[in-house]
C-alpha cells in the first residue's frame, strides 16, 4: 500500500518543470528559486539522516570494528590522583567470536533468549488475537476499554518488573499466594514450600518472566490486530453469517485470514523485541545492581544481559561485548526474515 | 483515512429491522455480550493492577509489602515518609538513599522527554514533508532506507555508540541521552504518511505559484494541518524517552543526569534494600504516564492502531 504511494507523485509530476512554475509570479530573484528548489529539501532531509546514521547505523558499524579488538578498560591513577579512563586495545582478529561461541555463558543466555521469545511469543499474540475480537464488538465505552488495556504498555519497563519481582518473592508474594488457594506445594531438596521458589529452578523463572512480558505486550498487539480487523470489508462477515459460520468460526476462517499481513507484522515486531529482552531478566534479579545477573546460575540471563555484563560489569570487555552484539544482530536478522517468510507460507495454504 | 476507525463503529448502518441482515453483521457491527463486557473488565484488572497495587503500597511500610493471605489493597497513611526517605531522608533502619538521587533523576526525566519530544516533532516533519510534497533525486531510495531501518534495533549499536559517546565527552551528560533520540524512523515515516494523505498537492502548489518558498509552505500549511498528527507522534516519544532503560544505565547511570530508569535501578542496591521504597519509586516514575493515559489515551490509541494500518 505505501509502496506505490511512494512513486505514484514522482512519476506524475516528474514531467512538469519546476522553476517554470515559480519563476513568473515570485517576489524572489531565479538564484534563490532555484536554491529552493534544488537545494532545501534536502536541508530538510539531512537533520534525520545526520542524526540517524552519526547514532543509530555507524554505532552498529562501529561494534563490529570493536569486536575485532581486544578492547579491555583500565582505569589507571593519574599524577594528580584522578583515575583516568585509557583503553588498551590490539587487533585480535575473530579471537573474540571464537571465544564467544565456544562459551557456555554465550550459549546459556543464547538458550534463554530464545527459550523466552518463543514461549512468550505464541501464548501472547494468541490472546492478543482473542483481546482483539473482544474489544472488535460494538461497545459501550469503547475508548475506555481500548485506552484501558495500553496500560501496561505505557508502564515504564523497570517499575513493572520491580513491582513483578515482588509478585514473584519466595514469601509473602502475590504469586505464591494465588498458588496457596489451589493448595500448590513444592519440594526443593529436603526441604518443601508453599507455592513456589521461583527462581531456584529455570523453568519456572521462564515462567515468571513469560508472565511479565505478555502482560506488557498482549494489549498492544491486540490494538494492532483491532486495526487490520476493522479495515476488513464488512459484507464478508455477512456472507459468511448467511452461510452458517458462527463466530469462533468467523475468527479463525475470516479474520485470521485477512488480517496475515499484520499477524506477519507482529511477529517480527516481537521477535526484534524478545531477542534484546533486558529489563525484566534484570530487575526479575534480587539485587540487580551485583552478580552478573539471573541469579547465581545465571538461569535467566538473556543476550542483551550478558552484553551488559560484559561490557559494563565487573571485568569491563567491549570486544567481547562488541561480538556479542552482532552475533546477536546476525541472529535477529535471520530469524525476522525466517518469521515473515515462514508465517508466509504457513497462512498462505490457506 | 483512519480517523473514524476508532470512535465510529457505524452502529446506525445496522438495519435493525430485517432479520436477515441482522444475522449477517459483521463483528464490529455486533452488540457486545455481558461475556464479552466480563472478559474485558477482568483483562483491565489484570492489567492495572500492578501498578495499583504498588501505589497502594507507597503509602505503607515495609511490612505490608509481603504478607500471607490476601494483598493490602487499600491506602495508608505513609504515602509523606516514604517521599521523605526516598529523597534521602534518614530513618533508622532504612539505608540511605541520598546517593540515588531520585528527585534530581525525575527532573532529569522530564528534561529529557521535553528536549526529545521537541526535536522528533521539528525533525520529522520537515523530513516527512520533502519526502511527501517536494521533489529531488534519490528521493526514493532514501525513503526505503527509512523504512528498512525500521525494523533495526538500536540497542544492537550499544557498544559502539558507548565508544562514540567516551570520545565525545558525552557520557554522563545530558547529550548521551536525548541526541540520538532526537530522530526516528518511525516518526518521519509517520509524517510522510500523514502529510501524503492529508494534504492536497494543488495547495501546495498554489501557494508555491503565489511565491511562498519551500519552508513557508511549511510553517504556513503543513504545520498547522499536521497538528493531530504531531500530538500523536509527541506523545508516543515522550513515552519511549520516559521508560529508556538499558541505554540510561549505561550512559548517564550515577551521573547528575541520571534519568528515572537508572534511578529505579539503583534504590534496589546495597544489602537491606527496603521493597516499599522501590515500589513507592515505581509507582512515581509510572504516575506521569498515567495521568498522560488518562488524558491523551485516545490520542496513543490512535498513534498505534493508525501507525499500523499505515505500515
Amino acid at each position: 500500500m505505501s509502496a506505490n504511494s511512494v512513486e505514484a507523485p514522482a512519476a506524475e509530476t516528474a514531467g512538469t518543470d519546476d522553476a517554470a512554475v515559480t519563476r513568473p509570479r515570485g517576489p524572489k530573484s531565479s538564484i534563490w528559486a532555484r536554491f529552493d528548489h534544488s537545494v532545501v529539501p534536502y536541508v530538510l532531509i539531512s537533520p534525520f539522516f545526520i542524526l540517524f546514521v552519526a547514532f543509530g547505523i555507524f554505532p552498529i558499524v562501529y561494534s563490529a570494528l570493536i569486536s575485532f579488538q581486544s578492547y579491555r578498560v583500565e582505569y589507571p591513577v593519574g599524577r594528580d590522583g584522578l583515575s583516568i579512563n585509557t583503553f588498551t586495545e590490539r587487533w585480535v582478529g575473530l579471537e573474540n567470536y571464537q571465544r564467544t561461541l565456544v562459551s557456555w555463558d554465550f550459549w546459556q543466555a543464547l538458550i534463554n533468549t530464545f527459550g523466552l521469545f518463543i514461549l512468550s511469543a505464541a501464548p501472547q499474540l494468541l490472546l492478543a488475537l482473542i483481546l482483539a475480537s473482544l474489544l472488535n464488538r460494538r461497545l459501550r465505552m469503547q475508548t475506555m476499554f481500548r485506552v484501558g488495556i495500553l496500560v501496561p504498555y505505557i508502564t515504564p519497563i523497570v517499575a513493572s518488573s520491580i513491582v513483578f519481582a515482588t509478585f514473584f518473592a519466595r514469601e509473602g508474594g502475590q504469586a505464591n499466594w494465588i498458588l496457596s488457594l489451589f493448595h500448590v506445594q513444592t519440594q526443593y531438596g529436603n526441604r518443601t514450600i508453599d507455592g513456589l521458589d521461583w527462581r531456584a529452578e529455570r523453568w519456572s523463572a521462564w515462567l515468571a518472566l513469560i508472565i511479565m512480558i505478555d502482560w506488557k505486550w498482549t494489549g498492544y498487539n491486540a490494538l494492532l490486530y483491532l486495526a487490520a480487523m476493522q479495515s476488513i470489508p464488512k459484507d464478508v462477515y455477512e456472507a459468511a453469517s448467511l452461510d452458517g459460520a458462527g463466530a469462533w468460526r468467523q475468527l479463525w476462517s475470516i479474520t485470521v485470514p485477512m488480517i496475515r499481513p499484520m499477524i506477519i507484522f507482529t511477529v517480527v515486531l516481537s521477535t526484534i523485541g524478545s531477542l534484546q529482552l533486558f529489563a525484566e531478566p534484570v530487575q526479575f534479579d534480587d539485587d540487580p545492581t551485583s552478580g552478573n545477573g539471573g541469579g547465581s546460575q545465571h538461569l535467566w540471563r538473556t543476550v542483551a544481559q550478558l552484553i551488559w555484563h560484559t561490557g559494563w560489569g565487573n571485568k569491563t570487555n567491549f570486544g567481547f561485548a562488541g561480538a556479542m552484539s552482532w552475533i546477536l544482530f546476525v541472529i535477529v536478522v535471520l530469524v525476522a526474515a525466517m518469521n515473515g517468510w515462514l508465517s508466509n507460507k504457513i497462512g498462505g495454504r490457506k | 483515512m483512519s480517523a473514524n476507525t476508532l470512535d465510529a463503529p457505524a452502529p446506525e448502518r445496522a438495519p435493525k429491522a430485517n432479520k436477515a441482515a441482522l444475522l449477517g453483521r459483521s463483528p464490529q457491527d455486533t452488540p457486545a455480550g455481558w461475556v464479552n463486557y466480563i472478559l474485558l473488565s477482568v483483562v483491565l484488572l489484570i492489567g492495572f493492577w500492578p501498578i495499583y497495587w504498588a501505589g497502594i503500597m507507597s503509602t505503607w511500610k515495609e511490612d505490608k509489602v509481603f504478607v500471607e493471605g490476601f494483598p493490602t489493597w487499600l491506602p495508608g497513611p505513609y504515602f509523606k515518609f516514604n517521599w521523605h526517605i526516598i529523597n534521602g531522608g534518614v530513618e533508622p533502619s532504612y539505608p540511605s538513599y541520598d546517593s540515588v538521587n531520585f528527585l534530581r533523576s525525575f527532573i532529569n526525566s522530564i528534561l529529557v522527554v521535553a528536549i526529545v519530544v521537541a526535536g522528533t516533532l521539528f525533525f520529522c516533519s520537515i523530513a516527512g514533508y520533502a519526502f511527501a510534497k517536494l521533489r529531488f533525486k534519490g528521493r526514493d531510495a532514501l525513503f526505503y532506507f527509512v523504512i528498512i531501518t525500521l525494523t533495526i534495533p538500536a540497542q544492537l549499536g550499544i557498544v559502539g555508540s558507548y565508544q562514540i559517546m567516551e570520545k565525545l565527552g558525552w557520557i554522563g551528560t545530558l547529550y548521551a541521552v536525548t541526541v540520538p533520540a532526537l530522530v526516528s524512523a518511525f516518526g518521519v515515516f509517520y509524517m510522510r504518511q500523514y502529510i501524503e494523505d492529508a494534504i492536497p498537492d494543488e495547495i501546495i502548489e498554489s501557494a508555491r505559484v503565489d511565491g511562498a518558498s519551500t519552508f513557508r509552505v511549511y510553517t504556513g500549511i503543513v504545520l498547522p494541518t499536521l497538528r493531530p498528527a504531531l500530538g500523536v507522534l509527541g506523545l508516543l516519544a515522550a513515552v519511549g524517552a520516559w521508560n529508556e532503560y538499558i541505554w540510561a544505565l549505561v550512559a548517564v547511570n550515577g551521573s547528575s543526569w541520571q534519568t528515572i530508569g537508572p534511578a529505579l535501578h539503583n534504590l534496589r542496591a546495597g544489602s537491606t534494600p527496603k521493597t516499599s521504597i522501590v515500589l513507592t519509586g515505581s509507582f512515581i516514575a509510572t504516575f506521569p504516564l498515567i495521568v498522560l493515559l488518562v488524558v491523551a489515551g485516545r490520542q496513543i490509541v490512535r498513534g498505534i492502531m493508525d501507525g499500523a494500518v499505515k505500515a
